[in-house]
């Protein structure tokens, strides 16, 4: 039986590794994360074949977690998806913690007479104090994302000196842990790592404004995969530490991709509390000249005598819930013989791909996203770019402005379209605080307005026509 | 089992991984890391072995329990928001 459950394990460790290949390409998507669900299943029944299980508490946990997560996921409209993966994934945090106290729990003052390697001592710790950042690192984001606290990076005097000696603190508890796991002194030690980890994950993910989001969400995923790795160095269990590592790197290189598009180390995401600077202009001169608005039915005039239009969303156009009347006014101009697409930057919204998911919602056809890197080379031959809420991602000045704040940020050249349309509430910056040149350039008409509102004056115009 | 072995089955699926998803379409970002946050909820084997246990004081059980529904709430809502998004992403190619 021993033999077979550990059979299980590696088909379980197989069925993960497929499953994330499969996910990681569009078309097999969809049965990637059914192999992957397969997968945690025969995990999940080999475990309970294990010798001696008492099921009732079991049963109890998975009926009340089932519930919580079903309803959760079946409920939660398709805007709110980026919070609640945070939260999902602050579970998953959470409950690597609980298991390394649990573990600590069952073996405490028996550590010496099983002769417990230190390896997996040191990883009793580790899954402690990995799963409580992560879970209320996830907490945290879930508020900023949810809006329920500020998204401004919160800052204040001596936070580095507060954050290295907590971590310094984390450091010396861990020690005096591991020297000998069976003192009551391991168990002091144990509670002042867990309160250290809580408060730790506050802190690293409070002085990250919104903006940065999708940054922290990945690397907050891969972190709850390091922390399902240190549980399984801690029952010595394979299944665990193959796919926790497995998340922890896709987790790293999500956070390496979001990074990039942003041309910032993650470090300085980590701790610039970049956006906070309010006001600043990031040189490039305050006085461009004048931005010219434009109204809605002369927008409609430009735009129905265009053969290319695309479409630049940003989280303008998540707050405003405006992606279905978007795919109406694309759809118009398609009936209207317009070549239309979807210009998606990595980096739009508040979670890596959150644009893509919310033009999917919209049922925008698949083949009319485009990448940045794919039409950068074709924007001269676009009649009208259309930017809804996206400020930094389309900014000229981080290509031609080697002084501003954003300088080398890649960004959506819209400026070289023959004509652009903004859509925007105000003049105000975007979160990055500095000035977009792009609004006052020669082709750049505003329209001002809730998003919303103007692009469906816009759809409206084309119908009554 | 030897620790050493599991630290060497740490380190080739670390190198695993970053091979196994180096290069992802800007679609699939969030499926992804919702799927494999759904599969980061693999520490529900741990949950459960800690409240299955026989011999668990009082502690252990509620600490197990809430290991397990915590890990359960992963699993489920991870995949179930998973698939509910990719499923979006379908229906527009058969909408076209």
């Amino acid at each position: 039986m021993q033999q077979l459950i550990a059979i299980a394990y590696i088909a379980s460790a197989v069925l993960f590794i497929y499953g994330l290949k499969m996910l990681s390409r569009a078309d097999t998507a969809v049965r990637g994360n059914m192999v992957s669900a397969l997968g945690m299943l025969v995990a999940v029944v080999a475990t309970l074949c294990l010798q001696g299980m008492h099921y009732h508490w079991i049963i109890l946990g998975v009926v009340i977690g089932s519930a919580i997560g079903a309803i959760a996921a079946v409920r939660v409209p398709m805007t709110s998806m980026p919070e609640f993966v945070a939260l999902f994934n602050g579970t998953g945090g959470a409950a690597s913690l609980l298991v390394g106290w649990a573990e600590f729990n069952a073996n405490h003052g028996a550590y010496a007479d099983e002769g417990t390697s230190l390896i997996s001592v040191i990883a009793t710790y580790l899954a402690i104090l990995i799963g409580g950042v992560t879970f209320t690192g996830s907490c945290i984001a879930y508020a900023k994302l949810a809006g329920r606290i500020t998204t401004k990076p919160v800052l204040f005097s001596g936070q580095q000196i507060a954050n290295g000696a907590i971590l310094l603190g984390a450091l010396v508890f861990g020690v005096l842990f591991c020297i000998n796991p069976d003192a009551s002194l391991a168990e002091i030690s144990l509670y002042a790592g867990i309160a250290i980890s809580l408060v730790l994950g506050v802190l690293v993910t409070i002085p990250i404004g919104g903006a940065d989001m999708p940054v922290v969400i990945s690397l907050l995923n891969s972190y709850s995969g390091l922390a399902a790795c240190a549980a399984g160095f801690v029952i010595g269990n394979t299944v665990l530490i193959v796919s926790g590592s497995l998340v922890g790197a896709s987790g790293i290189i999500l956070t390496n991709i979001m990074c990039k598009a942003m041309n910032r180390s993650l470090a300085n995401v980590l701790f610039s509390g970049f956006g906070s600077a309010e006001g600043a202009t990031g040189g490039g001169g305050g006085e461009q000249g004048e931005a010219k608005a434009i109204t809605a039915e002369d927008a409609y005039y430009v735009l129905e005598a265009a053969s290319s239009v695309v479409f630049v969303p940003g989280y303008g156009m998540a707050v405003a819930q405006a992606q279905h009347v978007v795919r109406e006014l694309g759809e118009l101009l398609e009936e209207n013989g317009a070549e239309v697409k979807y210009a998606v930057h990595p980096v739009a919204g508040r979670m890596p791909g959150h644009m893509n998911v919310l033009l999917a919602e919209a049922n925008v056809p698949y083949e009319q996203l485009v990448e940045m890197d794919d039409i950068n080379p074709v924007i001269e031959t676009v009649d009208v770019a259309i930017v809804i809420g996206a400020n930094d991602v389309v900014n000229p000045a981080a290509r031609d402005d080697p002084d501003s704040a954003i300088a080398g940020m890649p960004i959506i050249n819209v400026d070289h379209a023959r004509s652009c349309f903004v859509l925007k509430r105000s003049m105000r910056s975007g979160f990055a605080g500095v000035e977009n040149p792009l609004f006052f350039k020669e082709n750049t008409r505003m329209l001002f307005g809730d998003a919303k509102a103007s692009i469906t004056a816009l759809v409206n115009e084309f119908k009554g026509a | 089992m030897d620790m050493l072995l599991l630290l060497f089955t740490f380190v080739l699926a670390i190198f695993l991984g970053v091979e196994l998803i180096s290069k992802v379409p800007s679609q699939l970002h969030t499926p992804l890391m919702s799927g494999s946050n759904a599969i980061s909820g693999i520490t529900i084997v741990g949950a459960l072995i800690a409240a299955g246990a026989t011999d668990n004081n009082t502690l252990g059980t509620v600490l197990g329990v809430l290991a397990v529904i915590c890990a359960t709430i992963n699993v489920v809502g991870g995949y179930l928001v998973t698939n509910r998004m990719l499923g979006m992403f379908k229906t527009k190619g058969e909408g076209k």
